[in-house]
């Protein structure tokens, strides 16, 4: 069972991870889609995209996949949607409630979307729409307070806060703003703390510089972070291969573990990476290929 | 062929369109509503709930509905399902942010899983495994092992121990699931737990 392209020694467990039989919360692996402009797009250091395809049909696959969450992030520039094709068997939506409801009918598993979000009503209308969880970066920083508000309304396990960090020209790390574009002087670690006294659920800690790398997670800035709070920590940015699930997950206080470009260019993705942590005897749900009740849930929709 | 009729309050800052998803994947005649006309024909109600615990509450009184369901579920005995914090409203009292009280029918208090040991991170958030307690009709074909998701970070504790019919573990016991008699409780979200779920809101509708 060599298994030399994902640089691992191949057959050994890792000895210093959880034992996957007993009963307890398991880590998570979430895939992460993001919209622009009305279609799924591929990222690179938060600057260059790449059209994928419908925002419907790429939630329909996961699904079946039984995945164990979604995090949906919405990084168009503008407020045009337009899902591209009116020939296609989801038909054309133009706006953004409309794709969030129907992804969340495609959807039982938990979604958490983001993006663009300034208000309490944009909350309660995106989670009316069928989002689980809402994630915040851009209000939560111009008003902090934002981030109790939210939590106060809807509870605290419903306020993810994204953190996307960079390391500037001085060589430290600096937490940015507006998808990566504006910088803000914040150290992330100080940002993190904040956030998770202001009562947040959860923090999704992204690096810019390893966005679309396919080098693996920034595994410093993972310690730093994790290590300084106690909250949830889902950390995204640079999976290029299974095994940097993996290395995520040994850093230990990590919950879950994201990505979006290795989920939408691989076949079967999530079986496939579920299926080499499993059996790297990691504390995951196991995988499953298809979901019988769901694929029916799934064909009488259309 | 039945004429099973589930209706699912909305307190106005839960994540009812997942619910009312989730019955509608085995067919089931469901209706998200908060009028007095339904909730009296409907022979199955559903409460989940998202928000903070006083939300919750103060939803159901705004629609001046806690009068109602407790004709029709106490005095007439109607399946009544709580979801996450729709489950902790049947409490007494709930601590998230103060001292809330609770629709009290099944006599216990609700607050902040005790992590202090355990050093874990809140919210308990992902896929847990459930310890089943009793045989209880809404998990009935679900195999041991299988896992639902959870996202809280407050918890039941029940006054009376046997009301709990499963729970899991977080460090310390943490409820999952209450029933007493007709009124059924989940702390983890069924319409968010893949087929497993799916399957114990297709138990609930059976159970009569």
């Amino acid at each position: 069972m060599a298994r030399s392209t994902w640089g691992r020694p191949a057959g050994r467990p890792y000895m210093d991870c959880h034992k996957i039989n007993l009963k307890m919360l398991k880590n998570r692996l979430i895939p992460v889609l993001l919209l622009r402009n009305g279609i799924i797009v591929q990222s690179r250091g938060f600057k260059r995209y790449q059209p994928l395809g419908n925002p419907v049909a790429m939630v329909r696959r996961l699904n079946v996949w039984t995945t164990d969450e979604l995090i949906y992030l919405d990084i168009s520039p503008g407020s045009v949607y337009d899902t591209g094709r009116d020939d296609h068997r989801d038909g054309n939506r133009s706006s953004l409630l409309g794709i969030i409801r129907d992804i969340s009918d495609a959807c039982f598993m938990p979604l958490t979307f983001g993006g663009r979000i300034r208000s309490i009503d944009d909350m309660r209308q995106y989670l009316s729409a069928g989002a689980d969880k809402v994630t915040i970066n851009t209000q939560a920083i111009a008003n902090p307070e934002f981030i109790s508000e939210g939590a106060k309304v809807f509870g605290a396990q419903c306020i993810v806060v994204s953190i996307d960090v960079k390391i500037n020209d001085n060589g430290d790390y600096e937490v940015y703003t507006e998808r990566g574009r504006v910088p803000t002087n914040l150290d992330p670690v100080k940002w993190a703390k904040e956030v998770e006294e202001r009562g947040a659920g959860e923090i999704f800690l992204n690096s810019i510089d390893r966005d679309g790398t396919g080098k693996g997670y920034d595994l410093n800035l993972i310690k730093k972070v994790t290590d300084s709070v106690s909250i949830p920590m889902i950390v995204c940015g640079g999976v290029g291969e299974w095994a940097h699930f993996a290395d995520g997950l040994k850093m230990g206080g990590v919950s879950a573990v994201a990505a979006a470009n290795i989920f939408n260019y691989t076949e079967q993705s999530v079986y496939n990476a579920k299926k080499y942590l499993y059996e790297n005897g990691f504390n995951i749900r196991k995988h499953a290929l298809i979901d019988d009740t769901l694929r029916d849930k799934s064909s009488k929709n259309n | 062929m039945n004429n099973k009729r589930v209706v699912i309050l909305d307190d106005g800052c839960s994540n009812v369109r997942s619910v009312f998803n989730a019955f509608r994947a085995f067919d089931s005649d469901v209706k998200i509503t908060n009028a007095f006309n339904d909730i009296r024909d409907a022979s199955h109600i559903v409460l989940p709930g998202v928000g903070a615990y006083a939300e919750c509450k103060t939803g159901l009184c705004k629609f001046n509905l806690v009068e109602l369901l407790q004709k029709e579920v106490i005095e007439k005995g109607k399946p009544f399902l709580g979801i996450c914090v729709g489950m902790q409203a049947l409490a007494t009292l709930g601590k998230e942010f103060g001292e809330h009280q609770g629709l009290d029918w099944i006599a216990g208090i609700v607050d902040k899983i005790d992590t202090s040991k355990s050093k874990l991170r809140l919210p308990h958030v992902g896929w847990n495994e459930l310890s089943i307690m009793k045989s209880n009709p809404l998990f009935e074909g679900i195999e041991p092992g299988t896992t639902f998701y959870f996202v809280h970070s407050f918890q039941f504790r029940p006054k009376d121990d046997s009301v709990v019919s499963s729970f899991c573990d977080y460090g310390v016991q943490v409820t999952a699931s209450v029933q007493r008699d007709n009124i059924f409780g989940v702390q983890f979200h069924p319409e968010k737990s893949q087929s497993a779920g799916i399957r114990l809101l297709k138990n609930f509708t059976g159970i009569n």
